[in-house]
């Protein structure tokens, strides 16, 4: 696959904005800025940008709990995503949601999720809405591991595989459900090994080389398009945090973290850009500049928005008013 | 209008044909739809209209599809998906419970989901603690749902149709008892609003309020009851989210007493709502205390003689409605 300069620099703007974004958001939350519970997607950022960077404005994504990283690859304003893990009005759910319930329906976000494995349905729906209305759009369920053993996977890959539906099932391997190997609490060897079941095709790819899973998703995506039905993409990761922010991580030692991270999937294309002279340092650190100025200026527009009226509690819970 | 009467069960099936005919969005989702017609013939003839596209049938896999509805509906089309009975609601518990009826909220009202759910409630066929529950009393305490409730074909076909063009969440209960009841439906077009209760008679010593099947037994009390000279005034909310609450208070501000017939479970359900409303609400004019006949918190049982154990009846109406008309304060 021809994939050209523009797309290579694009991608690393878009992980290194995640990771900056999920760095600064790990400061927020131990600086009390952040309420709730915060999953952060450090280390994964090749999996959401390979395959959201093989989709268009128009094709939707459903996301998990570790899901900030699929919002802003899909296209979402880090300014309002920002402002909804702060609680604030301007939020891109007014304050409703918070980290695990980011939304963006005008880019595609058809949300995320605070239970494992709980939006494969609906957007497994959003691809039976496609092939109902007949266009040519594309729906990516993101899930982990640990999500390949809850029923809601079964079922919607098998409803996916009858109909023939549009969909990517982008299964993120970080090789841990919370605290659980997943080795543990799986008899067959690699996640794609369940496609079989389903009589789809099912792909593992290194998750931590952004090119790898571009190329097999634009694969996937371009069999989906066709009418050709799902693919089980799993991208084989790891993260760079606990499960959630406070988790002790006792599950794994200093070694496996340290090994995580010189697997960095931004590292590993900034250094694949200059070796082959796809760009300098120079034009690497530049971009690294100009995302840590974004992501201030997101930072402080969370900061001085104002908060959401109490009163709106009570709003959006139907189109009519609240009864 | 035309006087024409047709059974509940093609009350629901032209209230879908209709609706199908009039928007495309709608389709229908669900197990066995298409050559059962479903497992009452709500949905028969259907697929042979519409065809393959418009007529989904599912494998078993009721939190997939009924997931898959929501996220269809999310994006803008009108699912209506069957679940089979209302019992299986635990099998899609999570997309009934934390998706479908929570996205918007969560979502700060951006988007909205226009699904309606069909589902099986009810006692009265032995069809034991699986097939028999009532459970609208849970759906109606999550947040997100509007909860439709029908007794008879006009109401049926009027709601559905309504449900179907609401752009929130619905879960429309169809007793299994009533299908093949019949009522008066005009065929030309009509829709009722949600959050309308139905006065279904007329009377002053004791309100009774009632919903689908225990419409039919409620009214039947009240003709005995009106033989001794005790005149209720029987009340069909119709819908319980929204609830129509001016009606029912007003009405015990007329009549001073409050009998509560739900057939879902007592504890924490809808009789236990109603109650608290009528306590807050019309606490003055009360006469009595209010009395609740409701299914005991029990599952129901298969044999015809437990079954009739625990169900509400006419007799156990009547004997609480006597017990308010006759109740006297203890000073």
């Amino acid at each position: 696959m021809e994939i050209n300069k523009e797309k290579l620099l694009e991608m690393y703007r878009g992980m290194f904005v995640i990771r900056h974004f999920e760095t600064k958001t790990k400061e927020l939350f131990a600086g009390g800025k952040i309420p709730g519970f915060v999953h952060l997607y450090s280390g994964e950022e090749g999996v959401a940008v390979g395959v959201c960077s093989a989709l268009r404005k128009d094709d939707y994504i459903g996301s998990t709990h570790r899901g900030h990283g699929h919002c802003i690859a899909k296209g979402g304003d880090v300014k309002y995503i920002m402002a909804e893990l702060y609680g604030r009005e301007t939020g891109c759910c007014r304050g409703k949601g918070g980290s695990m319930h980011i939304a963006d329906f005008d880019v595609g976000i058809m949300g995320a999720s605070g239970i494992v494995g709980g939006s494969i349905p609906l957007i497994t729906g959003a691809a039976l809405h496609f092939k109902y209305k007949e266009t040519d759009q594309v729906a990516v369920a993101f899930f982990g591991d640990g999500a390949t053993n809850q029923g809601s996977f079964h079922e919607s890959i098998n409803l996916a595989a009858i109909w023939d539906l549009p969909i990517l099932y982008v299964c993120e391997n970080n090789k841990y459900a919370e605290s659980t190997s997943i080795s543990s609490v799986m008899r067959v060897k690699t996640v794609a090994d369940r496609a079989e079941a389903y009589g789809v095709p099912g792909i593992t790819v290194d998750g931590n080389d952004v090119v790898a899973v571009y190329e097999a998703a634009s694969d996937a995506v371009e069999r989906a398009r066709k009418g050709k039905g799902p693919t089980l993409l799993e991208c084989e990761t790891c993260r760079h945090h606990g499960h959630f922010e406070g988790d002790s991580g006792t599950y794994r030692t200093k070694e496996m973290v340290e090994e995580c991270k010189k697997r960095c999937p931004i590292k590993r294309l900034g250094k694949f850009l200059e070796d082959e002279g796809f760009a300098t340092k120079q034009e690497i650190e530049d971009i690294e500049k100009d995302v840590e100025r974004e992501i201030a200026e997101a930072i402080e527009f969370a900061d001085k928005s104002p908060w959401p009226k109490p009163e709106d509690a009570l709003k959006d819970v139907f189109v009519t008013p609240y009864y | 209008m035309s006087k024409r009467e047709i059974l509940f069960v093609e009350a629901i099936r032209e209230a879908l044909r209709e609706e199908m005919r009039r928007d495309e969005a709608v389709f229908l989702m669900g197990e066995d739809l298409r050559i059962w017609g479903a497992p009452l013939g709500q949905t028969k003839g259907i697929w042979d209209e519409f065809g393959d596209k418009r007529v989904l049938d599912t494998p078993i896999s009721e939190m997939g599809f009924i997931g898959a509805g929501a996220g269809a509906a999310a994006l803008g089309s009108r699912p209506v998906v069957e679940l089979m009975f209302i019992d299986f609601f635990g099998i899609a518990g999570e997309q009934i419970f934390n998706q479908a009826p929570k996205l918007r909220y969560m979502f700060g009202g951006r988007m909205k989901v226009p699904m309606v759910i069909r589902t099986l409630i009810g006692a009265g066929m032995s069809a034991a603690a699986h097939h028999s529950s009532s459970a609208y009393s849970i759906i109606a305490h999550m947040p997100g749902w509007k909860c439709v409730i029908p007794s008879n074909p006009y109401d049926a076909k009027g709601l559905l149709k309504t449900a179907i063009r609401d752009d929130d969440p619905v879960m429309y209960f169809e007793h299994k008892m009533l299908l093949n009841t019949k009522g008066e439906a005009p065929e030309e077009e009509y829709t009722i609003p949600l959050g309308e209760a139905a006065i279904k008679r007329e009377g002053e010593d004791a309100t009774v309020v009632a919903l689908a099947w225990m419409v039919h037994k409620a009214l039947k009390a009240a003709d005995t009851l009106s033989e001794e000279g005790i005149n209720i005034e029987v009340i069909d909310p119709r819908t319980i989210v929204p609830l129509d609450k001016k009606t029912i208070i007003n009405s015990v501000k007329k009549t001073g007493r409050l009998v509560v017939v739900d057939e879902d479970h007592e504890r924490c359900g809808l009789s236990a709502e109603l109650s608290a409303i009528v306590a807050e609400e019309a606490f003055d004019s009360l006469k009595a205390p209010i009395k609740r006949v409701a299914t005991p918190t029990v599952p129901i049982p298969f044999s015809p003689v437990l079954e009739d154990a625990v169900i509400p009846n006419e007799d156990r109406i009547i004997k609480a409605v006597k017990e308010v008309t006759s109740y006297k304060a203890s000073k």
